[in-house]
């Protein structure tokens, strides 16, 4: 057990890190995710309620069909990044003006007091403290929860239910951290113990700890709060900008828009890569990227060893010129240069379940 | 009659006449988890007491292995940088690190014997 932001989480089970990494992709791993931060954005209508996230952030939530969920960043004046954050738009009698809001936990105080401090009159910020959050991932994952909640199976990615299930109430969206198929369930917290034995009977499904929660979604190139972005990075650097709606950029009105649109327009000066190393020595967070000719370019913000790669991958800001697929660059390990190539994001190929949901139009 | 020897950084030394064999310990090889990496000094190396003589790596983090007592690499186990692996299944046996010249036997009284590692152990769980 180790702490993480407040809270005693487990980096491994018994069977460790890469068993368990393997074991999420190829069957289905239950994550204990209770110490993100959970919470209710509710108003009268939900144009109002959108309206007012949409001061704080650079996605499309107007946009957000009922039941439709999408990622987001919490910006500050200067465009930099604040948090991360999972915004589904809820559905169902007595939901219609409220957003469900998952952030990090070692932010969700400061974004709860900016969030909060932001929000006009009769439009409020309810902390869902009292809900746990627990996540099933991996190809079989599906099966598994289809076998509780049978509705589950038929939903489309990035996509949210409510429902109650064996007397519990459930909030499920199909997304994830790891860039299986999957789902986040939420559910009160007094429910979480039995609901998540339920789960682990079933032979297909193990607990994962942090490690493999962080090597998955290294994997997947999905970024890590606090490592791969933070203040100081902008969603364009960050590589992040299939997040900021094509109406936000047309219209702008959120913090740091008009950086981040001078970035849409005429680029960034660094921007966040994937990294292949040749050789085993993985790189860590805080490693220097050189050029071939020993410039030094950036950094590392994640690094490890790739269960399902068998080798040493990273993901770092260099300079832009440098930021093409295929150029050479090296990374210093103990003062060793290692050879690094630029590589395709995600390392290993996403796999969520795109079908669309019945009735829904295509194009 | 080999006689071993314990650092609180969970190192080991196995002495056999004058030549000591170093690695970490079973303790620290679960406490690592899945160890993906291993460095290893190059033979003919002189090293101090306490300094670093090899690296190791699990999935999450990168930890320094210390030379228990000062002398001069003799010999490096190839066979756990080809599979790092190795470290997790037979740590104090076939997957040694490195051995080692004694230059100052008198440095092994400083270290734990096995009793006094196990009691050791005890006050960090």
């Amino acid at each position: 057990m180790v702490p993480f932001a407040g809270y005693a989480m487990p980096v491994n089970y018994p069977s460790g890190v890469i068993k368990e990494h393997t074991h999420a992709r190829q069957a289905a791993g239950l994550f204990d995710v209770s110490h993100m931060g959970q919470c209710f954005i509710s108003g009268p209508d939900w144009q109002t309620t959108a309206r007012a996230i949409e001061t704080l952030v650079p996605a499309d939530v107007l946009g957000l069909k009922p039941g439709q969920q999408r990622y987001s960043q919490l910006l500050n004046e200067s465009g930099g990044i604040l948090d991360d954050m999972m915004i589904t738009r809820l559905c169902g009698t007595g939901h219609e003006g409220t957003a469900y809001v998952v952030v990090n936990a070692a932010c969700k105080d400061a974004d709860y007091a900016h969030i909060a401090a932001r929000l006009p009159r009769g439009v409020t910020l309810e902390v869902r403290d009292t809900l746990a959050l627990i996540a099933l991932q991996g190809p079989q994952a599906a099966e598994v929860l289809a076998g509780i909640v049978p509705e589950a199976a038929e939903m489309g990615f990035m996509s949210y239910i409510a429902t109650i299930a064996e007397s519990v109430p459930l909030h499920i969206s199909r997304s994830g951290y790891t860039g299986e198929d999957g789902y986040e369930i939420s559910l009160p917290a007094q429910d979480a113990t039995s609901f998540c034995r339920r789960l682990l009977a079933d032979p297909r499904v193990k607990p994962i700890g942090l490690g493999a929660r962080d090597t998955l979604r290294l994997e997947a190139g999905l970024c890590l709060y606090g490592h791969d972005i933070d203040e100081t990075t902008s969603p364009a650097e960050a590589d992040l900008l299939w997040s900021v709606g094509k109406r936000r950029r047309a219209e702008g009105g959120f913090p740091g828009a008009p950086r981040v649109l001078r970035e849409i327009a005429s680029g960034t000066a660094r921007r966040r890569v994937g990294l292949r190393l040749e050789g085993r020595a993985p790189a860590r967070e805080g490693c220097e990227i050189h050029g071939s000719d020993g410039t030094p370019l950036g950094v590392v913000t994640s690094g490890s060893f790739a269960p399902s790669l068998g080798g040493p991958i990273a993901m770092g800001y260099v300079e832009t010129a440098s930021a093409s697929l295929g150029t050479a660059l090296s990374i210093v390990i103990r003062g060793v240069a290692h050879p690094a190539t630029v590589v395709s994001l995600p390392f290993v190929p996403n796999r969520y379940h795109r079908k669309k949901p019945p009735g829904a139009s295509h194009g | 009659m080999a006689d071993m020897k314990y650092t609180r950084d969970h190192e080991y030394i196995r002495v056999e006449a004058g030549v000591g064999t170093i690695g970490i310990t079973g303790h620290a090889q679960e406490k690592l988890g899945d160890i993906v990496f291993v460095e290893l000094p190059t033979i003919g190396k002189v090293l101090s007491k306490g300094q670093e003589a090899a690296v190791v790596e699990s999935v999450k983090a990168a930890s320094e292995v210390y030379a228990p007592v000062s002398g001069e690499v003799v010999a490096v186990n190839e066979a756990i940088v080809a599979e790092p692996a190795l470290v997790n299944q037979d740590a104090e046996e076939s997957a040694w690190f490195l051995k080692m010249k004694i230059t100052n036997p008198r440095e092994l009284d400083g270290l734990m014997s096995a009793d006094a590692y196990r009691d050791y152990l005890e006050t960090l769980e």
